[in-house]
């Protein structure tokens, strides 16, 4: 489904990808580690259309079409969804409405009516447990607010929601306690199906005990290094990033 | 040249006229406002507390004036309909200049309420009506003598002492004229002692192809321990101006929220001037205007500390797109003696285009150390993080920036204390935002759901 060809990208001049090539088909599980900085980040605004980044160089099929041609409402209709490091608040936008609006948005862009008041509360309802999100969150702004765990939950279920063929999950273990995390990578898992696949962005191994990785990839300085299966997550987790920018810069 | 002077030469020779149709309690008053007038120049723009006013400029054009009160062909009852669910389907009107209501309007007033014309009254209780009329009003604001010199009629309410509404009043100043016209009115209101109300007035123009000037000037006297609620809602057109000056004086204990919202309009000059007289008294002072296209909106406001143990909480938000101009100059001013005060002023705005301009000027003037305030002004664009997260969740960059519009004058909207009003005024901004036309033309604003 998606296919990244030697992409380079920067922000404000400044090259932070510089050559990726990555490819994820249906039903897998790719985890994309590395040490700070070496642009794990960048790498799923990229894929998502932050337009504070510009492509430079390579190209993204996702399903034949040229990703990186389409604004990010279209990669989102089209199956894309990036989990947020950091989820936005927006005070004064209720969830409710965000969500609303998010859901009739994709079905008119299949030409779809909007989704019925009645419909579309009991869809909330359902994917509101999948993460164990409070009711009362949803009516409240986006995320304004919530605490650390009930925004990683949130993003979780906003993918719920929008059902999305292509997950990428920026660091969304970050600040969680070990129950959150537990909820966040269950919820991830029950939306698993053998049609859709998941980019897990870490810098830790501990999420992967909760989600399987099928490959590991480990970034640095722009580009991906090395690929392995989960065994090598955990063999970063014994040995440190340190080996490998050794290896890496000793080649360099 | 001075704008003023066709306006002194109109009462010199009409003034017979002038007096005829209003009241001597009223009429009593030009005098003074004529002297005023005559050595009167006016603030240049650009000039301070003016920076994007020009009073010459507005006051210029040659509008008629409909001294003799001759009716025009208005049958508001039938013509109009300003209905906010659950608050009032047959309110008070002011069209022009004058208090128009049909009977309809009085059906289940409560007790303790008078409501009407402001002329009435001064022919009624002249001495009542002296009290109060020009008592808080500085004719040294030439608006003010202005107004007070042509004024024939406006728009008079009191509640009585302890008298308790729920359900608030609606105003609703019609401007309807096949020429262009210059509307002068007054408003009187008097909330007494431990009486509480609210009223919301709604500012239309049936006639989008012609242009208007109003001029008035607001009184708002709100006495011991009372509560008031003032809603302003202009839906306008481009080509109608307002030059709208209040005075609310608050006693002791009482509690006041005071909210302008423009949604559409041309020129716009509002001035508010606040003043606690006694203590432990309260003022939620709230605004906001959307401006686009070439419309512009200035405030002026200045809160007086006078005395202590006041509480007074000021916002105003703008957005402005196109060619449009905001400004806003807020003034606090904290007395010697006026110890225990908190005043909190902000000033918050969009701007969306290279071509629009906001100026913003919070001041505080603090003659005492005892005292919690602060003031601040933003300016600036919507948040890009924000709009690629929404847009990350399939919203497009127009919806998603009406989105964060709407959310933007949220807190404006959420200080009105109606519920019902409350949700009105949400959906005609979203409706605003989204680029719905004028609203008063066809109602449209106002008659679809």
């Amino acid at each position: 489904m998606l296919k990244v060809n030697d992409l380079h990208a920067e922000i404000n001049g400044k090259e932070i990808l510089k050559g990726i090539n990555l490819e994820v088909k249906p039903g897998e599980v790719h985890a994309i580690m590395g040490p700070n900085g070496s642009g794990k980040s960048t790498l799923s605004m990229v894929l998502a259309g932050n337009p504070a980044y510009t492509p430079t160089g390579g190209n993204v099929e996702f399903y034949g079409k040229d990703l990186l041609a389409m604004p990010p409402e279209v990669r989102s209709h089209e199956g894309l969804f990036l989990g947020f490091q950091y989820p936005v608040e927006i005070p004064g936008v209720s969830m409710v409405n965000f969500m609303r609006a998010a859901v009739n948005a994709k079905r008119a862009y299949f030409n779809e009516p909007p989704m019925s008041a009645t419909d579309f509360l009991k869809m909330m309802r359902e994917k509101r447990a999948v993460v164990e999100l409070d009711n009362k969150l949803a009516s409240r702004s986006v995320n304004e607010g919530f605490s650390g765990g009930e925004k990683k939950r949130n993003e979780i279920f906003q993918m719920a929601v929008l059902e999305p063929k292509l997950s990428i999950l920026d660091e969304t273990d970050s600040g969680l306690d070990i129950d959150a995390l537990r909820i966040v990578a269950e919820g991830v898992n029950k939306l698993k199906t053998e049609n859709n696949a998941t980019i897990v962005i870490t810098h830790y191994q501990r999420l992967l005990d909760y989600i399987k990785p099928d490959f590991v990839h480990i970034l640095y300085k722009g580009k991906i290094v090395m690929t392995g299966g989960p065994e090598l997550a955990l063999e970063l987790e014994e040995r440190g990033y340190d080996w490998i920018k050794e290896q890496v810069d000793k080649e360099g | 040249m001075n704008a003023l002077t066709q306006y002194l030469d109109l009462f010199r020779q009409h003034r017979d006229l002038l007096d005829s149709h209003s009241a001597e309690a009223i009429n009593s008053h030009r005098e003074d406002a004529f002297k005023v007038l005559e050595n009167a120049t006016l603030p240049k723009a650009g000039s301070d507390n003016y920076e994007n006013t020009d009073l010459e400029a507005m006051l210029a054009p040659d509008y008629g004036l409909n001294l003799a009160k001759l009716d025009i062909d208005v049958n508001p009852s039938a013509t109009f309909h300003c209905d906010v669910p659950r608050i009032s389907s047959n309110p008070f009107l002011v069209v022009n200049d004058s208090f128009a209501s049909s009977p309809k309007s009085f059906n289940g007033l409560p007790e303790g309420i008078e409501v009407g014309s402001l002329k009435e009254f001064a022919i009624r209780e002249p001495e009542t009506f002296n009290k109060f009329y020009g008592k808080a009003a500085d004719l040294k604001n030439p608006m003010v003598a202005l107004d007070t010199l042509l004024v024939q009629d406006g728009f008079y309410l009191r509640v009585k002492k302890g008298v308790k509404i729920e359900k608030p009043l609606q105003l609703v100043n019609i401007l309807q004229n096949g020429m262009p016209l210059m509307a002068i009115r007054r408003m009187l209101i008097i909330i007494e002692e431990e009486a509480e109300a609210s009223l919301l007035v709604c500012d239309h123009t049936q006639n989008p192809e012609i242009d208007f000037l109003t001029l008035e000037t607001v009184e708002l006297f709100v006495a011991e321990n009372a509560s008031f609620d003032f809603y302003n809602l202009e839906e306008s057109t481009a080509k109608t101006n307002r030059i709208s000056t209040l005075y609310l004086s608050q006693k002791a204990d009482s509690r006041v929220v005071i909210d302008g919202i423009t949604l559409y309009n041309g020129v716009t000059r509002n001035e508010y001037f606040c003043r606690f007289e006694g203590e432990n008294a309260s003022l939620r002072l709230l605004g906001m205007g959307i401006e686009d296209e070439h419309r512009s909106l200035s405030t002026y406001s200045r809160i007086d500390h006078a005395v202590a143990r006041c509480h007074s909480d000021e916002l105003f938000k703008y957005s402005v797109d196109d060619n449009a101009r905001g400004a806003f100059t807020g003034r606090i001013y904290v007395a010697e003696g006026a110890v225990k005060t908190e005043a909190y002023q902000s000033n918050r705005n969009l701007v969306g285009t290279d071509t629009a301009r906001m100026e913003s000027r919070p001041e505080l003037e603090i003659y005492n150390d005892d005292v919690k305030c602060s003031h601040g002004s933003a300016t600036g664009q919507l948040d890009q993080l924000q709009m690629f997260y929404m847009r990350t969740r399939g919203l497009d960059e127009q919806t998603a920036r009406l989105l964060l519009k709407q959310a933007f004058m949220a807190d404006i909207i959420d200080g009105v204390r109606v519920e019902a009003l409350r949700d009105r005024l949400h959906l005609l901004v979203e409706r605003r935002f989204a680029g719905a036309s004028s609203a008063c033309a066809s109602c449209a604003g106002c008659n679809k759901e």
